[in-house]
C-alpha cells in the first residue's frame, strides 16, 4: 500500500554530527528556524510565530522569568522551562522585562505561559533532532 | 485583561496549534487534530471548573 509523501516529509539519512548539533542549537535559539531549515515551512513559521507570541503575551501578564536557584527545586525547573524558548529570553532580560509583578491578577498566567513556550521549545528541538537524524 | 477564562482559551489555542502542527503532517490532519484538542481542553477546563465550584479553598 503507498503513502502519500512529499520529497520534505519523507525520512532522509542522518546528517552530519557537527550540522546536527548547529541545527539543535539554532532550534532552540530562534523557535521554528530549523524546521525552516529542513525545508518544513508551514511547520517554521507557525513555531517561529506562535512560540515568540506566546512569551510576549508571557511577559505582557506580568509573568517573572525565574533565576537559577539551586535551593528552591521548583524554581529552578521554572526558570529552566524559561530558559527553553531561547533568544526571546535573553532579548527579555536585556530590556530587563520579566521581573513579575506578584500583585497582578494575571501573574500566574503570565508564568504559565512563559513556562509553556519554553517547554513547548524543547519539543520542537526534539522534532528537528529527529527529522535531522532521519526519523521523521 | 483579566478573563481568566479568555485567558484559558488564549492558552489552548496556543498549545494546540504547537502540538497539532508538531503531531501532524497535512494542513487537514492539523486542523482536525488542533480543532479536537482545543475544545478538549476547554471542556475539561469548563466541567473542571464546575465540579469544583462547591468546594472552594
Amino acid at each position: 500500500m503507498s503513502t502519500k509523501s512529499t520529497a520534505a516529509e519523507r525520512p532522509r539519512a542522518a546528517a552530519e554530527p557537527g550540522v546536527i548539533a548547529l541545527l539543535v542549537l539554532l532550534a532552540w535559539l530562534i523557535p521554528g528556524s530549523a524546521h525552516l531549515w529542513q525545508g518544513r515551512r508551514q511547520k517554521g513559521l507557525v513555531f517561529l510565530i506562535a512560540l515568540p507570541l506566546m512569551f510576549l503575551i508571557g511577559l505582557w501578564l506580568h509573568g517573572r522569568l525565574f533565576p537559577l536557584e539551586m535551593s528552591e527545586p521548583l524554581v529552578f525547573l521554572g526558570a529552566i522551562a524559561d530558559r527553553g524558548i531561547g533568544a526571546p529570553y535573553f532579548v527579555a532580560r536585556l530590556l530587563d522585562a520579566g521581573a513579575g509583578m506578584v500583585t497582578s491578577p494575571s501573574y500566574e498566567y503570565g508564568n504559565t505561559f512563559l513556562m509553556t513556550a519554553g517547554l513547548l521549545n524543547f519539543l520542537v528541538v526534539l522534532d528537528a533532532f529527529d527529522i535531522a537524524m532521519g526519523r521523521k | 485583561m483579566t478573563s481568566h477564562f479568555l485567558l484559558l482559551v488564549l492558552f489552548a489555542f496556543f498549545v494546540s496549534l504547537v502540538f497539532a502542527v508538531l503531531l501532524r503532517d497535512s494542513p487537514r490532519e492539523q486542523l482536525r487534530t488542533g480543532a479536537l484538542m482545543f475544545g478538549g481542553f476547554v471542556l475539561a477546563a469548563y466541567v473542571m471548573g464546575w465540579l469544583m465550584y462547591p468546594f472552594p479553598l
